[in-house]
């Protein structure tokens, strides 16, 4: 399943609209890495919002994910996480260590904004 | 064992598959949205354990009923090269693969009952149990 990755201004937007394998994963997060160089893109935001399972492999893909776009000198914001998902990570043990998570979209971009442009206003 | 449902594993495309399967088939016992999350969780570990160090395997589901009570019960079972020392493989961070470690310890705690049976050279059964809670 292939994930659609928007750009808007200087932040990708990808936007999982359905349950992912590993190789999916994977295929995220490379692209990602990618398109950041491609694009010069600041900021980041993978919107999880249709995931029902955040696994260790799903977790640990995001946490590299946001790891590698860091070193390409942009901001990465995981945005969506559900509460019954958030539960189950914490349950099983899994930290997204060092990556961006916010509510939604809305603040996601709020957060990107503040981060990278630093613009304080939210909302 | 009428209800019965196997899912054979022998790629990560089946991790999907087995997971949907075991949500819905917990969703059908009346389980709770968390609970659904905890058991498609707790089976994307295990079989991704299968996927990872046996290659083949299957997992199964079924519906218990015990005394009033109702639940779910997982098994995944390979005949891969099996788990030389369980406990090691049960403490947290332990891997001897590309993961982090949390699979097999991860899946006990999101589960209410685990065991694990292993022989080196003939392979691995985990089963996993979860009852839904009566509230009230």
């Amino acid at each position: 399943m292939l994930v659609p990755i928007l750009k808007q201004g200087d932040y990708l937007i990808a936007s999982i609209q359905s349950e992912l394998s590993d190789a999916d994963l994977l295929k995220l997060r490379d692209d990602l890495v990618r398109r950041v160089s491609e694009f010069r893109s600041h900021g980041v935001i993978v919107d999880v919002t249709v995931l029902d399972v955040m696994d260790s492999f799903a977790t640990r893909t995001l946490r590299s994910m946001a790891h590698m776009i860091m070193l390409r000198g942009a901001e990465t914001v995981i945005v969506g996480i559900q509460p019954e998902v958030a539960f189950s990570m914490v349950q099983l043990g899994l930290k997204l260590e060092g990556v961006n998570t916010a509510l939604d979209l809305e603040e996601g971009l709020a957060l990107l904004n503040e981060k990278i442009k630093g613009d304080s206003r939210r909302g | 064992m009428a209800d019965e449902v196997c899912i054979p594993v022998s790629s990560e495309i089946d991790i999907v598959t087995a997971r949907q399967k075991g949500r819905e088939m917990a969703s059908r016992l009346g389980f709770s949205n968390t609970d659904l999350v905890l058991i498609a969780t707790a089976i994307s570990e295990v079989v991704r354990n299968i996927v990872e160090y046996a290659k083949k395997g299957e997992l199964c589901l079924n519906i218990l009923q015990e005394g009033g009570k109702s639940g779910i019960v997982v098994i995944a079972r390979d005949k891969g090269p099996g788990i030389p020392n369980i406990k090691l493989a049960m403490q947290d961070g332990y891997t001897t693969g590309h993961s982090l470690g949390l699979g097999l310890p991860g899946a006990k705690r999101l589960m209410d009952e685990f065991e694990i049976i292993s022989e080196v050279g003939k392979g691995t059964t985990v089963t996993m149990k979860k009852w839904v809670q009566n509230n009230g």
